[in-house]
């Protein structure tokens, strides 16, 4: 049923990425990558894997920014144009386009969590819902020629076969800078609800009008070192070395 | 976004399909004549092949059948149905003039309406969707409404013009729905290509608070899915070139060629011109789908935009 | 209305995981490997594992498509069609052994210097250098000497251990994190957990780097400096430091050799060494008594400046009162060298000002009584919690081993080493110079069919341990030890071709190399370095190097270039060891190893390299690989592990060790040792007791530990070396007032550059070349996602890095009407590549960059002739020739750090001009086919389509 569910769902797992610490590593991509492709339905195809049009499929890219203030000054310490990483997988939307433009029933919001899925054996990958998506969240598997997308790694999360602790999407548990975060926004005491409250997490093109569940907390603010200049000054400081042996000595009679 | 050719197929010549067909409906052509019952055929015969050529860019065709149980919610889902149920009507009235040359108006009228509303469906698919800007407004299934009973007139009175039956009213019926299809466009593209975007660079990644965002490197150096299939792109004056030449061919000859038609007392010279009509008419209705994707812009290319 | 369930919620992930250690670089994380099927169905982090404790990186991850690559060998090769085409034959394991046998028992029995037995990315150097050490050729080196020495050699001088993976910021507890020249590094992992928590603590991250991507990114300050001219940077933050009296003073006098007295006598044979008394010990200046001292005196307050006059009346100075004289001279102020350096006076004294106050407004203090090496107990351990790390931005530049000096005596000042907060040592480390050998390979040590006297490489202590005939000329391959690269402690990898080629101190017969891809990413000059490997003698028509085998794992450009190819397995198929006698995987608190075992069986005829060694050691009868019968002493690799004994009691592996396997450090030899690493995850920790945690280098505690564990066999205490007696040794014979002289032709460059006190000159290269002609700095970065060459053979790593554009600089792009997707040529005064650009803004202003290692030669890795990597892709290196541009007197001297060796990678100056637009970029090689015959190549990979549901 590809109507959104009724009532809100009273949980909303979703992702929480610290842009602030993305190194860019690309990790979470191919933990991605090779957990789902032996994974949740068909396997993440690569197409000509060996040669010039090298291409498959993916759950997760990491693009790369330059962000350039306006009218800012391009190089030196305070290093105005600067590099941003930023992953970008499923938001798992509450009002999710992609969800109710589906023909066939295949794309569909679970009640229970709010994760969004693609049950392939329905799906008859026309590539609706991937043009009603517009955060290309969405990729059709060519050699399947069903619609993949981020599933949450729900086989993992809820999978009684592994360790409790491990019950976390591939991509968080992957993380070396812990720039990923796991957990429920709709309970506002979760870890990931307090740490987007604190950081300010944003959506997406909240114009798009999809509430994404996933949130990203931007950098934070940089303060330039030169501003630290001059409390040095304040230190006994006279020219030369002369000054220098005389305050060293002081020193060692103290000790 | 990817101009496909099959989706562009159909929505040209299923467009033209149900155009036709809703005309048979009204009655303006005379039952009995054997041009008649061979517009009928090709009515369907159109919107036959334009709903084939739709399961072309399936990746499982073979479950197509699944696509009629979200109507709920799917404009894809509810064109299938439509496509559907118009077909009863249309093959009824196809039945009654085809072998007893009459025409059930109760019937014909249904299947014009149903017709119309499977058109809207069609173009729904598209105005529905907030992440390609350029087809989300109202203008667009008017647009698709207006192309489909343009080229229905237009075909019809090519078929009045074999049956000699009153080319007159429905030539000028086809004039006057191809200036209001092409005028309605006309403001659709205007409203293109002024159009503000809703969504930047700056929107998409939330850094627009720091300055302007421009993509650095790629996720994966190659074109992937996205790319390919949201990512066209036609250099603007190219598709300035195009969109006047389909208005050429597709409205301006037309209507010309027509209006001839209109005046011209000797069927051969009626046949004659409202055939080419069409013909330029459908090469240029084929020339402003493919811009109709071709320039319309995906919001997820604010990830992949330098 | 709830949802149906549609989904397998508990699917069993996999029939069995194994535990063992990542390979896809030398971070060495510990991965659970989980089997389905006897195929791989998934790679994931060990949550255990102290490296990596669980996470891992894109490589790690991508570890299944490098494990099926089509690129991997299949069987030992024979060369058959010319050098370069990649005509081989499959031949058998016996027949390939028989041949290396034979080519090298003929070397060994003639003239063992015949053989030059050089190793990359090895992770098994104590049982390579053994081998070679039993061989007896002196031409042995891994590829240290192109990759970091400057590092490790700068920071065992002074300091006793290096940044590298030999030590590691305090994550829980530095305030203030500063990072100069890394990209990625070797602790990959380890520095991307600790960088996200330095950031979680709210600590600041500083990023000195010409290039703002990857850690620079996401740095709270990001310093955009001019290559090669961090020596400046830092010294200048000296400068101020000194100058607002915010120094350690109290852990100068008791840590480093500040208040060693230097003779005062220029002229003579002794001036600027060390006083010391009649057993060699430094002496110091006892301001109570007012007496000179041996160093250490038990409650002794040395002086560490003024003017003193010893009883046989040698005046004498405490080497602080040089250092310090020295850089408070202006010519080190901020405003002096903000031109030169690009980094604003201002940002400068900023970085001083928040190292001084964090060191000392916001020291730690953790309440642990310990005891020094002199007795003395302290209440605690006093934190200055700065910390500093640094890679091959500085040590990849000609002035790299004066720079990371100048870094490390930085830390010293401010009393930031080893202490809580700041950068710590990792167990074996830290170790004095006299712990570590002296270097071997002058002609008395080596000879027919017998072993070389003592280990290949080590720490000359002065010139006297240089490795050079009577008349000064070098004795090994590479020149190592040298008077060219008198402390070449890792010796030359990069400038072995290019001398056996030139017969250049000798010919060779034998090249033997293992896990380098030489002709190709890892060599300068890459195209003149195959001429070398393919150029022939034309008298006799054999090639100038006549025999060449080499072990790889997949079909690299290198392989092509072999006559023999001894192909190994991949890292899930063999068995490792990450020894403490190598480059262990410690943590500053606590004592690390770990294994490799075989959890996949090679389908393919290849074998571990590390077996086919001790094979080879059996077939040329080495001592220490067969008995007195001539009989191995050991199965393999792995019987060699758990039964080897380098000291009694002390082997490749540390844990486990004895009877029953609860001895740890010393310990007999434990049959089962294996067996009970791969149960612990296959590693090995042992914690090191809080008492001996911090201050190692003098600490009581630890030191005895160290000796318990076996590092040593007594306490090696450091005393850090600000001033070092080796390089003003060196000096001393530069200015031919101490024996042995060095040549007339290398004296003044000596004298420049081995200044015992950190210093700073231009890097060669651009002091050679007309800055004006050639105004702009070429550089590479390592891609996260990529390992050096090998990661494009794997197909979900490479559409990350299918090919690399040059980054240019904003300002440049504009000057010359360059935009993204246009192409140039880079040109350097060695050479012109054509290459495609791509615009950047968050970069230093004169510094062009590009992703290293990324271009493929056509044909090699299995890929398609026309992979991007081999069509668009290319290497800086073309630009880089391993020869500096003629001098006045003809004279080249090698493109290294003139004190170690290390190659200066980035000393590279080009210009750009504009070219019209193409398709491939310049220089193009041939193709070169694939070894063994074309592999099957699938159009369409579906992996782990057999387990979709
Ligand atoms: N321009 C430029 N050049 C550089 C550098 C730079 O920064 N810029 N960096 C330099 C540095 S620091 C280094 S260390 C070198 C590194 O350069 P290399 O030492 O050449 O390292 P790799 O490219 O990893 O090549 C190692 C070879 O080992 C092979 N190999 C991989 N796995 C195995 C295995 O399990 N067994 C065996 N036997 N072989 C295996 C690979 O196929 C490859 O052919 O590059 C140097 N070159
Ligand atoms: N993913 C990945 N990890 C690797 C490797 C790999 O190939 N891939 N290689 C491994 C090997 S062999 C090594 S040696 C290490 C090397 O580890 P790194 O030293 O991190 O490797 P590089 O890419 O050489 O990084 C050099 C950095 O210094 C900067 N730089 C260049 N010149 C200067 C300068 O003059 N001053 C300053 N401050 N910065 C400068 C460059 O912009 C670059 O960011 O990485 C190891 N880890
Ligand atoms: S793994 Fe973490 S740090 Fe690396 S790219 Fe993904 S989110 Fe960023
Ligand atoms: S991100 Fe895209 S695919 Fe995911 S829920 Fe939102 S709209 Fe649907
Ligand atoms: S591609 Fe599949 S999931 Fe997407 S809309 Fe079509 S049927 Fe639904
Ligand atoms: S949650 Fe799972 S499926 Fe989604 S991006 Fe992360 S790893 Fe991929
Ligand atoms: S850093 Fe990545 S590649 Fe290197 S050992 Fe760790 S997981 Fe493997
Ligand atoms: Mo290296």
């Amino acid at each position: 049923m590809t109507s959104l569910p009724a009532q809100e769902p009273t949980r909303k797992l979703g992702l929480v990425i610290d842009l602030d610490v993305c190194v860019g590593c690309h990790a979470c991509v191919i933990s991605c990558k090779e957990w789902n492709t032996g994974g949740y339905g068909a396997a993440l195809s690569d197409q000509d894997p060996y040669g010039a049009d090298v291409s498959g499929t993916f759950l997760n890219r990491v693009h790369t920014f330059e962000v350039i203030p306006e009218g800012g000054e391009i190089v030196g310490e305070a290093g105005e144009a600067r590099i941003v990483h930023f992953p970008k997988s499923c938001l798992h939307c509450e009002d999710a386009p992609c969800v109710t433009v589906c023909p066939t029933g295949a794309s569909y919001k679970r009640t229970e969590d709010g994760i969004v899925l693609v049950d392939e054996d329905m799906c008859i990958g026309c590539g609706l819902c991937a043009w009603a998506c517009p955060y290309g969240a969405r990729e059709m598997d060519l050699a399947a020629g069903v619609m993949k997308k981020c599933t949450l790694c729900v086989d993992r999360i809820y999978n009684e076969t592994i360790q409790e602790i491990d019950r976390v999407p591939s991509c968080v548990r992957t993380c070396p800078a812990n720039a990923r975060h796991y957990g429920d926004l709709a309970d506002p005491q979760s870890d990931v609800s307090l740490m987007v409250a604190a950081r300010g997490g944003i959506d997406l093109m909240p114009e798009q009008g999809t509430r994404p569940v996933n949130k990203y907390l931007p950098p934070r603010p940089r303060k330039p070192l030169a501003a630290d200049t001059g409390q040095l000054l304040l230190a006994e400081n006279t020219e030369g070395a002369t000054g220098f042996f005389a305050w060293l000595d002081g020193v060692l009679e103290r000790l | 976004m990817h101009p496909a050719l099959s989706i562009i197929v159909f929505t040209t010549i299923s467009g033209l399909g149900y155009g036709l067909a809703a005309v048979l409906g009204l009655g303006l052509l005379d039952p009995v004549a054997l041009s008649t019952k061979a517009a009928h055929v090709l009515a369907l015969g159109l919107i036959a092949a334009g709903l084939i050529s739709s399961t072309l860019h399936l990746g499982n065709p073979q479950r197509a059948w699944r696509a009629f149980s979200q109507w709920r919610s799917s404009w894809l889902s509810r064109e299938g149905v439509m496509a559907v149920l118009t077909f009863l009507p249309l093959a009824a009235s196809a039945y009654l003039c085809v072998w007893e040359g009459r025409h059930v108006p109760a019937i014909g009228l249904s299947a014009a309406v149903l017709c119309m509303v499977t058109v809207y469906c069609t173009a729904m698919i598209y105005a529905s969707l907030r992440s390609v800007q350029a087809w989300y407004t109202p203008l667009t299934p008017l647009c698709y409404l207006l192309f489909s009973l343009a080229g229905g007139f237009g075909l019809a009175s090519l078929f009045a013009a074999l049956g000699e039956g009153h080319v007159v009213i429905l030539a000028g019926l086809a004039i006057t729905t191809m200036i209001l299809a092409w005028g309605a466009k006309v403001f659709w593209r205007h409203r293109m290509n002024t159009l503000r975007p809703i969504s930047t660079p700056e929107t998409a990644t939330g850094l627009g608070f720091i300055g302007k965002v421009r993509l650095f490197e790629r996720p994966h150096i190659n074109d992937n899915y996205l790319t390919s299939e949201m990512g066209f792109r036609v250099a603007r004056k190219h598709a300035v070139k195009l969109a006047a030449l389909s208005f050429v061919l597709g409205g301006g000859l037309p209507v010309l060629l027509l209006a001839i038609a209109l005046v011209s007392t000797t069927q051969p010279i009626s046949v004659i011109v409202t055939f080419l009509a069409m013909i330029l008419h459908v090469t240029g209705m084929l020339m402003e789908r493919w811009l109709f994707f071709a320039e319309a812009r995906h919001a997820v290319m604010n990830y992949y935009s330098p | 209305m709830k949802s149906k369930p549609r989904v397998e919620l508990s699917r069993p992930v996999s029939d069995e995981v194994r535990k063992t250690t990542c390979y896809m670089c030398a971070c060495r994380c510990g991965i659970d490997v989980h089997i389905k099927d006897g195929k791989i169905r998934y790679i994931e982090g060990n949550r255990d594992h102290p490296v990596n404790r669980g996470v891992l990186c894109a490589k790690g991850s991508a570890g299944i498509m490098q494990h099926y690559a089509p690129a991997r060998l299949r069987a030992p090769l024979l060369r058959t069609g010319p050098r370069g085409s990649g005509e081989f034959k499959e031949i058998s394991w016996d027949e390939a052994l028989g041949i290396a046998a034979g080519w090298l028992a003929e070397v060994r029995a003639n003239d063992p210097r015949k053989l030059a037995f050089f190793t990359g990315r090895d992770q098994s150097q104590s049982l390579t250098g053994f081998w070679a050490q039993q061989f007896g050729t002196p031409n042995y080196a891994a590829h240290g000497g192109f990759c970091s020495v400057n590092m490790a050699a700068a920071g065992i001088m002074t300091i006793g251990g290096a940044f590298w993976e030999f030590g590691a910021p305090d994550w829980d507890r530095t305030k203030l994190f500063i990072m100069f020249g890394v990209a990625e590094d070797h602790d990959s992992n380890p520095l991307k957990m600790g960088i996200a928590k330095v950031k979680k603590n709210g600590a600041r991250f500083v990023s000195v780097n010409p290039v703002r991507t990857g850690y620079s990114a996401v740095a709270d300050n990001w310093i955009g400096i001019r290559p090669g001219t961090d020596g400046l940077l830092i010294l200048a933050v000296v400068h101020e430091l000194l100058k607002a009296r915010k120094i350690d003073v109290d852990y100068l006098m008791r840590y480093s050799n500040a208040p060693w007295l230097v003779i005062d006598a220029p002229g003579t044979s002794e001036h600027g060494l060390f006083a010391r008394d009649a057993d060699g010990k430094p002496l110091v200046f006892e301001t109570v008594t007012e007496r000179v001292v041996p160093k250490g005196t038990a409650g002794a307050r040395p002086a560490l400046s003024g003017s003193y006059t010893l009883q046989d009346g040698r005046k004498v100075t405490p080497s602080f009162e040089l250092l310090a004289t020295k850089y408070l001279d202006a010519k080190y102020a901020p405003d002096a060298v903000a031109s030169e350096t690009g980094v604003s006076a201002d940002t400068i004294r900023g970085l001083a000002s928040e190292i001084a106050r964090t060191a000392f407004d916001e020291a730690i203090f953790i309440d642990q009584p310990w005891t020094d090496m002199n007795g003395e107990r302290h209440e605690g351990y006093v934190g200055r919690p700065v910390s500093f790390h640094a890679m091959r931005g500085l040590s990849a530049h000609s002035n790299g081993f004066q720079t990371a000096r100048a870094l490390h005596m930085l830390q010293v000042l401010i009393g930031a080493v080893d202490c809580p907060g700041a950068f710590r040592f990792e167990p074996p480390y830290p170790k004095p110079v006299e712990a570590h050998p002296t270097p071997h390979g002058r002609a008395e040590h080596f000879g027919s069919n017998k072993p070389l006297a003592g280990p290949h490489l080590g720490f000359p202590r002065g010139p006297e341990d240089l490795l050079v005939d009577a008349d000064g000329k070098p004795q090994r391959i590479d020149k190592a030890f040298s008077w060219d690269a008198p402390i070449s402690a890792h010796g030359l990898m990069h400038m072995v071709i290019a001398n056996a080629h030139a017969g250049d101190p000798y010919p060779i017969d034998v090249l033997f190399l293992y896990m380098a891809n030489m002709a190709w990413n890892s060599s300068m000059n890459t195209a003149g370095v195959i001429k070398m490997l393919e150029d022939k003698d034309p008298a006799t028509g054999v090639y100038k190097i006549p025999r060449i085998i080499y072990s790889d794992a997949y079909a690299s450009e290198t392989v092509a270039y072999a006559d023999l190819i001894l192909p190994d397995t991949t890292y899930l198929e063999r068995h490792d060891c990450i020894s403490m006698l190598d480059r262990p995987i410690s943590e500053p608190d606590a004592v690390q190893d770990a294994i490799r075992w075989p959890v996949v069986e090679p389908d393919r005829d290849v074998r571990g390299f590390q077996s086919v060694m001790l094979d080879l050691g059996v077939r040329l009868s080495l001592p220490g690989f067969v008995d007195h019968r001539g009989k191995g002493l050991y199965t393999d690799y792995a019987d060699y592990i758990v039964r080897h004994e380098r000291r009694p009691g002390i082997g490749p592996l540390a844990g486990f060790r004895g009877a029953n396997g609860d001895k740890t450090g010393r310990g007999a030899v434990n049959p089962d040792q294996l067996k009970r690493y791969i149960e612990n995850g296959s590693f090995f920790s042992a914690h090191i007791p809080l008492e001996a945690q911090f201050f190692k280098h003098a600490n009581k505690d630890y030191q005895d530990f160290a000796v318990r564990m076996g590092f040593f066999d007594t306490p090696q205490p450091v005393t850090f070396q600000l001033y070092s007696e080796t390089l003003q040794k060196f000096r001393l014979s530069a200015d031919g007032l101490r024996e042995p002289f060095a040549p007339e032709t290398h004296r003044q460059r000596i004298r420049e550059t081995f200044d015992p006190l950190p210093d700073w000159y231009r890097p060669f290269e651009e002091a050679a070349v007309e800055r004006a002609k050639f105004p702009y700095h070429a550089i590479t970065q390592r891609p996260a996602a990529m390992y050096h060459s090998w990661g494009s053979m794997n197909a979900w790593l490479r559409q990350i890095h299918t090919t690399n554009p040059l980054y240019v600089p904003g300002p440049i792009c504009d000057e010359h009407g360059l935009k993204d997707g246009d192409w140039v040529y880079l040109i350097s005064s060695h050479g012109r590549i054509k290459v495609e650009i791509a615009r950047m803004e968050a970069v230093n202003s004169s510094t062009i960059w590009t992703w290293n290692a990324i271009g493929k030669r056509k044909g090699a890795w299995s890929l398609d002739t026309d992979a991007p990597e081999a069509k668009k892709g290319f290497l800086m290196n073309h630009l880089i020739n391993e020869l500096l541009p003629p001098k006045g007197d003809g004279m080249r001297w090698s493109n290294s750090d003139p004190v170690t060796g290390q190659a200066a990678w980035y000393d590279l100056r080009v210009r750009i001009e504009k070219a019209e637009a193409a398709e491939r970029s310049e220089p193009a090689f041939g193709k070169i086919a694939e070894p063994g015959g074309r592999r099957t190549h699938p159009d369409e990979l579906r992996y782990g389509q057999e387990w979709a549901k």
